[in-house]
């Protein structure tokens, strides 16, 4: 017999349900902690949704958080931050800062003769350092910026649901956007308990997110949807835990494929876009986990409409309807 | 599902090398990318350098040589998104049709009595006609100037607003002439943007309009952002407007129609000009840039027909008299005219070095910008940072796809070897598709590319386990492939269906970093749906064919 990894052993036979109440008061809590994050920690803003100018400075040598603010403070910036960037890939001479200057005025973003200054002042304290990048966005594109990724999310919610309704029933499509929201909110309340850089690229990577458990749980569905023709009496809940079972090891498979790539990603892929890997793979662990315990308590709370053919009296009332197929 | 016509088995396998075959030149990019602006710089300029030739013989001419795009945040560069002053051009529209309407007005100063200009906003033209009783006449006057707008919104209505107001006439644009100006005053900017940026030569600079009034403008290469607002952002409005009288005073009045300008040289000195030029840049042919009788920096410029001759009536006219070289509301140099120029020639100088005489030519020669650029969002990016970017999404992509690959043969042997090939498969059809299509990648785009490594193996573990079950209920080999494949089908369309709608979300709605990753993500859906049914199945076809398995242990 050949060898074969198996994470999730044949023929399992979990009940999902057992702890449903658990599961679904811990996520509930998990949502109304995030909401509550939000509202009191806030969310960390990079320049796309706030205006303001960043400046990424590299260096061979080290520096001090301190000089460089202490050379930039006799500018007079009132909104300032600088932080060092440390990454696992970086080389032992390789020193990277982050300067954030915050809007200044209508035009918002710092004044080209400013941008000399700084990059004089820093010039100062380190004649190696580099401006690797520097970015600059007004008040008013960083306001629309933010209006449209609120449209992004919500449109793109709107449409899965619209067309899961049509491949299934409404309570399908209001189970998985229950799911979608659920997932969205956790990954926005972990930016927030962690007051990570939530821009453009992090709400990329949440509608990316939204694809992935949706994926995931409309492949639960289209399999619960086999089983209801299949198994036209046995109670939902049943179906359910059946449905569950048998799609286990590929929720599994999938959700440790993507998380390798994405680690992978994390490890090796630079600083740069390390937020927007954390999200996605926070979103694929949230995904996975409100395919199994959210959007399928939704649909069994919701019920589903089982016998088409009731209106038909003649159907209904034969013997045989109900009868199970093996 | 197991039979696979010959024609059907020749297409698969000929899209997969179509596919390898387009992906190839991007594991040779700068070779295939001098090859190519070899080739580009050969046809614009029809000469053939050695160095030229040898970059063009770099790569084979029969082969593919389009390239991925990369984008900013990957090769370094500029990104600029301004916002064009609409308002302006509605300003130099009422300032240009007041000489016309005062000169139409005088002709029947005998019934209308004296007309003036009232100071008035921004914008708009208000005229005092002495006569109050002729108000009718000269309203009837005014409209002569008002010419029919055509939109798609309905016809029939007329370029110009008139109002009436006892003895006074008040005119501006109609807001259906607004919007088609604004629409013109944009279109100009880009096309003039573009023509500013090609000037200096960058390779394949992004110029696109957004939303009504606004530019994106990306160009990979460039030294800075401020490097090209200062190519792009200046307006270069050249005039030579008859000089009223010099002086120092800034705030000293100036007649209705007059302006008060500062020198561009001598600080303190104002000139007050004639607010209406005599010719402008927009009469300009060429420009180039020279060197005046002192052996300083200057440029040399060369008027259109019309604009040389009403520079010669006016020089012809004006003998002894100064007039002024006006550049972006600063007086250049206000020469006196010591004999009539009627070959529509000259030559601006004045205290520049030999860059800004260069500068100042460019600029000259692409036209004036109709309207003053604000800039909302400025990007620039350093080819360092570009380059790293690069080498991590490059290593990120190769240890993900021999992890997943490591994962998937563990999980299910000789299969998962075939979804393997399919994945790999599927990262090379990315590649060329995007190549093919001219389309950029991003850094955000390879996180799409690592992603869709993850999730491409999906469609192949659905249908795996979907076997495995078959397997288990007793299926025989071939049987339970068959219905495998067969009832995993709906389940990976609903899939991929609602993931490319999150993906067409995106790309629609998105800017920047999230249209890129958009692009990927949609692209890989596409090719992995491609390689996951039809790739892994003709694979297992042949194995079945090949060893025709009495059982399989998966």
């Amino acid at each position: 017999m050949a060898f074969r990894l198996k994470l999730v052993p044949d023929n399992t036979n979990f009940n999902f349900f057992r702890w449903q109440w658990l599961t679904f008061g811990i996520s509930a809590v998990a949502m109304a902690i995030s909401v509550l994050l939000i509202a009191v920690m806030g969310l960390n803003f990079g320049i796309d949704f706030k205006g303001g100018t960043t400046i990424r400075t590299e260096s061979t040598t080290a520096f001090e958080v301190g000089d460089y603010r202490d050379a930039l403070n006799d500018l007079g910036f009132s909104d300032l931050a600088i932080t060092e960037v440390f990454d696992p890939s970086f080389g032992a001479d390789r020193h990277v800062a982050m300067i954030r200057i915050g809007t200044t005025d209508e035009t918002g973003s710092v004044s080209p003769e400013q941008l000399n200054q700084i990059e004089a002042a820093l010039h100062q304290v380190d004649p190696q350092i580099v401006f690797a990048s520097v970015e600059s966005v007004g008040p008013k594109v960083s306001g629309e910026l933010i209006r449209t990724a609120f449209y992004a999310v919500g449109a793109a919610c709107l449409g899965i649901m619209a067309y899961i309704w049509l491949r299934f029933e409404w309570q399908f499509a209001i189970g998985c956007v229950v799911a979608l929201i659920h997932d969205v909110l956790l990954t926005v309340g972990l930016f927030s308990l962690f007051q990570l850089k939530f821009d453009l690229t992090t709400i990329a990577a949440l509608l990316t997110t939204l694809g992935f458990s949706c994926n995931d749980t409309v492949v639960v569905f289209d399999r619960l949807r086999e089983n209801l023709m299949k198994y036209k009496t046995r109670p939902l809940i049943d179906l359910m835990n059946l449905t569950c079972n048998e799609t286990l090891s590929r929720t599994i498979m999938t959700a440790v494929t993507t998380a390798i790539a994405l680690t992978a990603m994390l490890i090796f892929g630079g600083d740069v876009i390390r937020d927007f890997v954390i999200a996605m793979l926070f979103g694929v662990v949230v995904g996975c986990y409100s395919t199994i315990y959210v959007a399928k308590n939704i649909v069994l709370w919701l019920g589903v409409k089982r016998d088409w053919s009731r209106k038909d009296p003649k159907l209904a009332a034969s013997p045989f309807e109900n009868a199970e197929r093996p | 599902m197991l039979q696979i016509d010959r024609w059907k088995r020749i297409l698969i396998i000929g899209l997969c090398v179509l596919g390898i075959g387009f992906a190839v030149p991007n594991m040779f990019y700068q070779r295939v990318e001098s090859h190519n602006d070899a080739l580009a710089e050969i046809a614009k300029t029809g000469v053939e350098t050695p160095e030229l030739a040898a970059a063009r013989d770099g790569w084979p001419g029969w082969l593919p040589s389009s390239l991925v795009a990369l984008g900013l945040d990957l090769r370094g560069g500029a990104h600029l998104l301004g916002e064009v002053r609409v308002a302006e051009v509605y300003k130099a529209r009422m300032d240009a049709l007041w000489p016309e309407l005062r000169r139409a007005l005088a002709e029947e100063r005998a019934t209308l009595g004296a007309i003036r200009r009232l100071p008035s906003p921004e914008g708009t033209l208000k005229i005092e006609v002495e006569n109050a009783d002729r108000i009718a006449r000269a309203i009837e006057i005014v409209r002569g100037f008002s010419t029919p707008v055509t939109t798609l919104t309905g016809a029939g209505q007329q370029s110009l607003a008139i109002q009436q107001q006892g003895n006074t006439v008040t005119i501006h644009l109609s807001d259906a002439e607004k919007a088609v100006t604004d629409d013109r005053t944009v279109q100009q900017s880009v096309e003039i943007i573009r023509r500013r940026v090609d000037e200096v030569g960058t390779r394949e600079p992004t110029i696109v309009r957004q939303g009504a009034d606004r530019i994106l403008i990306q160009v990979p290469g460039i030294g800075s952002a401020e490097e090209l607002k200062s190519l792009i952002g200046t307006t270069a409005k050249l005039t030579f407007n008859s000089v009223v009288a010099t002086g120092t005073n800034p705030d000293a009045r100036p007649g209705v129609g007059q302006v008060i300008l500062p020198s561009a040289e001598q600080e303190g000195v104002y000139y007050t000009l004639e607010e209406s030029p005599v010719v402008t840049g927009e009469e300009l042919t060429d420009a180039v840039p020279a060197t005046d009788q002192n052996g300083m920096p200057a440029v040399d410029f060369r008027f259109n027909p019309t604009g040389a001759r009403k520079f010669g009536a006016y020089t012809s006219a004006n003998i002894g008299q100064p007039f002024a070289i006006v550049l972006d509301n600063k007086v250049i140099s206000a020469p006196v005219i010591r004999q009539a120029i009627t070959a529509g020639s000259g030559q601006i100088s004045g205290s520049m070095d030999f860059e800004g005489a260069n500068q100042l030519a460019v600029l000259l020669r692409a036209g004036a910008l109709p309207a003053q650029l604000d800039f909302l969002e400025e990007r620039t990016i350093g080819p360092e940072l570009g380059q790293d970017s690069i080498d991590a999404g490059r290593l990120s992509s190769v240890i993900a796809t021999a992890a997943v690959v490591a994962y998937m043969i563990a999980s299910y042997g000789l299969f998962g070897a075939f979804a393997s090939v399919s994945v790999i498969l599927n990262v090379i059809l990315i590649l060329s598709i995007m190549s093919i299509m001219g389309a950029t990648l991003t850094l955000p785009g390879i996180a799409g590319i690592v992603l869709t490594v993850g999730t491409a193996v999906d469609a192949n573990v659905i249908i795996y386990e979907r076997i495995r079950e078959e397997l288990r209920a007793g299926k025989r080999v071939a049987k339970a492939i068959s219905d495998g494949f067969d009832e995993a089908m709906s389940a990976i369309i609903d899939a991929n269906v609602t993931s490319f709608i999150a993906a067409a979300v995106m790309f629609f709605l998105g800017s920047g970093p999230v249209k890129g990753f958009a692009v990927t993500l949609t692209i890989g859906l596409v090719t992995s749906v491609f390689t996951a049914i039809f790739l892994t199945r003709l694979m297992i076809v042949w194995w079945l064919e090949w060893r025709k398995p009495k059982e399989l242990i998966l």
